[in-house]
C-alpha cells in the first residue's frame, strides 16, 4: 500500500487541514480513504471529516482542538493505516442524461467549437468513468475527474444567471451536475432528470468522495419519466460495486 | 404559534447549525453571531442549540398565541411588546395575543429572539437552521406560523445580563489560513496595517471586502472552506466565508477568524470598517 509524505496543518481554532502530494490522482484519493476510515474506526466523537482532491478538513464540531496532540493523533493513525486496510466499498454510479437540445443549451456552441459532430460529443461524455474527487460548493455538487482531452473547453466568457437544476455542464477539465438551481459558467449539454441530492431521501446524497460516474443517454420521453420518478421518490439510480 | 404577521427584511429560524454533511457539500448554517444565541439560550435556562429567530436589519411584527417567556439579543433594533420599550439580555414574560414589533435599527446588524424551550419547527438533516434548499425556504415570509410550547411559569436562575454588548469593536483576530504562506511582503502590509470596509455584497454566505490587495496568480485544487475562511481572488479582493458558506472552494484561504470574530463580523453592515489582528 501506498504511503506519502502528509502536511497537517491547523486550521482555525476547531480544525485541521491534511494535505497530501498536490495533484489530482486517484491512489493518492484512496490513500486519503483509506486514512479516513481507519480515523473513524478510531471512534472519536465530533470529528467531521471531508475529503476534496488531495486534502483532508478535518473539523471538531464540538469544542476548540490542542493542534499538537489532533496532529499527533493524525500522524499515528496514518502510520497504522498502512497495516490495517479497511475494506470500503466504491460504486460507479450510472447516470442518465437527455442531450436534447432544450436541455443541452450550449450543444451546438460546443460542438462548433472543438470540432465534434453533437453525435460524438455524447458518444465521448458518456463512453468514460469519471472518479468523484470532491463533494462541496453547493450540496450534491460533484468534482469530477478523467475528462478526455477532446472535450475540454473554456467556462462561457459570462456566466449565466440561472442555469436549471440537473443541468449537465463542461467546463475545462471539469464536466458535472448542477444539483440546484444556480448561477453558473459551465456551458450546458444536456440535463439529468434525477435528484443528486435530496435532502428528504433517507441517504440525500446517493454519491460518495471515490465513488465513479458514467453518463448515459435517455430520450426526451425516459427524461420525462425518470424526472416524475425521482420526484416522488421511488427512482434508484443503478450502480455497479466496485472493489475497495 | 408564534404568528408572523410582517416577516422583515429577513428572519429566518436558526440554531447552532447543521453538523455532520459537510461531505455532502451542505454548509453548517446555524446563527451568525454564537455569542448572541448563548446569551439568550442561556439566560432562558435553554439548551444552547435551542432554536431562534435570526432578525436582519428590519425587524419583523410578531404576535404570540400562548404564553411564555422570552429573550432578546444581538443588534438593538428598537423592539417593543404592545408598543413598550423592551430591554435586551433579560427575560420577558410574554402573554396570549402580545405583540412583539421593532423599529430603528441603532447599533449591530443581526438581532435574535429567543423563546423558553425554543421554537420547535420540523428539523431537516438533524437541524432546524433555514437554508434553501435543504429546508424548502430560506426565510421566514408574511402570515408563516413558527411552533413554541406554553410555559406559564418560569424562575430564571439569572434573569438579566447588566452589562450591554459593545458592538464598537471592528478589531477581527485571525489566524494564519492554510495558504497564508503565499502572501507577499506588500500583501501582507495592506492586510495588516489598512482597515477594509464592508461591501454591498454581505449576506450569510459571505461577506466582501471593498478594498483589493495586490493580484496574485496562485492557483490551487479545490480544498475545504469553513465559516471564517479569508479566501483572495486572483484579482485581490478578500471574501470571508460565513455560516451559509460554501463547503470547498478553490481560492487561497490567506487568513482564518477566530470564532469570537465571526460573532463580531455578523453584526457589521455595508459601509462598516474593520481591521485584521493575527492572533
Amino acid at each position: 500500500m501506498n504511503s506519502y509524505p502528509i502536511s497537517i496543518k491547523p486550521f482555525g481554532q476547531s480544525a485541521v487541514l491534511v494535505e497530501w502530494p498536490n495533484k489530482v490522482d486517484e491512489s493518492i484519493l484512496q490513500d486519503i480513504l483509506d486514512f479516513t476510515d481507519s480515523f473513524k474506526s478510531l471512534e472519536i466523537p465530533d470529528w467531521e471529516i471531508s475529503a476534496a482532491y488531495s486534502s483532508l478538513t478535518m473539523v471538531n464540531n464540538k469544542e476548540q482542538i490542542d493542534f499538537k496532540s489532533i496532529k499527533k493523533l493524525i500522524e499515528d493513525c496514518y502510520a497504522e493505516k498502512t497495516r490495517s486496510k479497511v475494506l470500503r466499498k466504491k460504486c460507479l454510479w450510472k447516470i442518465p442524461v437527455c442531450y436534447d437540445e432544450d436541455f443541452g443549451i450550449d450543444v451546438q456552441e460546443v460542438s462548433k467549437r472543438l470540432d465534434l459532430s453533437i453525435e460524438n460529443l455524447i458518444k465521448m461524455h458518456t463512453s468514460y468513468e469519471y472518479v468523484v474527487y470532491g463533494i462541496g460548493f453547493l450540496p450534491g455538487f460533484m468534482y469530477l475527474g478523467g475528462l478526455p482531452k477532446a472535450l475540454e473547453i473554456p467556462r462561457r466568457k459570462e456566466p449565466r444567471l440561472h442555469v436549471v437544476k440537473g443541468s449537465v455542464g463542461l467546463a475545462a477539465k471539469q464536466t458535472g451536475v448542477y444539483p440546484q438551481d444556480s448561477p453558473g459558467g459551465w456551458n450546458i449539454i444536456g440535463r439529468c432528470p434525477i435528484p443528486i441530492f435530496s435532502a428528504k431521501a433517507k441517504k440525500p446524497c446517493f454519491v460518495n468522495v471515490g465513488d465513479k460516474i458514467m453518463f448515459y443517454q435517455i430520450t426526451r420521453a425516459e427524461y420525462d419519466l425518470r424526472k416524475i420518478e425521482g420526484e416522488v421518490g421511488i427512482y434508484t439510480p443503478e450502480k455497479i460495486t466496485l472493489d475497495a | 404559534m408564534l404568528k408572523v404577521l410582517k416577516s422583515g427584511f429577513f428572519t429566518s429560524i436558526q440554531d447552532r447549525g447543521r453538523f455532520g454533511y459537510r461531505g455532502m457539500g451542505v454548509p453548517v448554517s446555524g446563527v451568525m453571531d454564537d455569542d448572541a444565541l448563548r446569551k439568550a439560550n442561556l439566560l432562558l435556562d435553554n439548551a444552547l442549540d435551542a432554536a431562534v429567530l435570526e432578525i436582519t436589519m428590519t425587524g419583523p411584527k410578531l404576535e404570540f398565541d400562548l404564553e411564555t417567556y422570552i429573550c432578546l439579543s444581538g443588534a438593538d433594533l428598537s423592539p417593543t411588546l404592545n408598543n413598550k420599550p423592551l430591554e435586551y439580555c433579560s427575560v420577558i414574560k410574554v402573554s396570549k395575543g402580545d405583540i412583539l414589533s421593532y423599529g430603528k435599527l441603532k447599533q449591530g446588524f443581526r438581532s435574535y429572539l429567543a423563546v423558553k424551550g425554543g421554537f420547535q419547527t420540523d428539523k431537516v438533516l438533524d437541524s432546524r437552521s433555514q437554508y434553501f434548499p435543504v429546508t424548502t425556504k430560506p426565510c421566514l415570509s408574511d402570515k408563516d406560523e413558527i411552533a413554541y410550547t406554553e410555559t406559564s411559569a418560569f424562575a430564571p436562575t439569572i434573569s438579566e445580563i447588566k452589562t450591554k454588548r459593545n458592538f464598537n469593536p471592528n478589531t477581527l483576530e485571525v489566524l494564519k489560513g492554510p495558504e497564508f504562506s503565499i502572501l507577499s511582503k506588500n500583501q501582507l502590509d495592506t492586510l495588516f496595517k489598512k482597515g477594509f470596509t464592508i461591501s454591498k455584497e454581505n449576506n450569510r454566505m459571505a461577506y466582501q471586502l471593498k478594498e483589493l490587495i495586490e493580484k496574485h496568480g496562485y492557483s490551487m485544487l479545490t480544498s475545504g472552506t469553513l465559516p471564517g475562511t479569508v479566501q483572495l481572488t486572483p484579482a485581490g479582493r478578500l471574501i470571508i466565508l460565513m455560516k451559509d458558506g460554501q463547503t470547498t472552494g478553490g481560492y487561497p484561504r490567506v487568513l482564518q477568524l477566530s470564532e469570537a470574530s465571526i460573532s463580531i463580523l455578523a453584526q457589521k453592515k455595508y459601509g462598516d470598517t474593520i481591521s485584521f489582528k493575527l492572533l
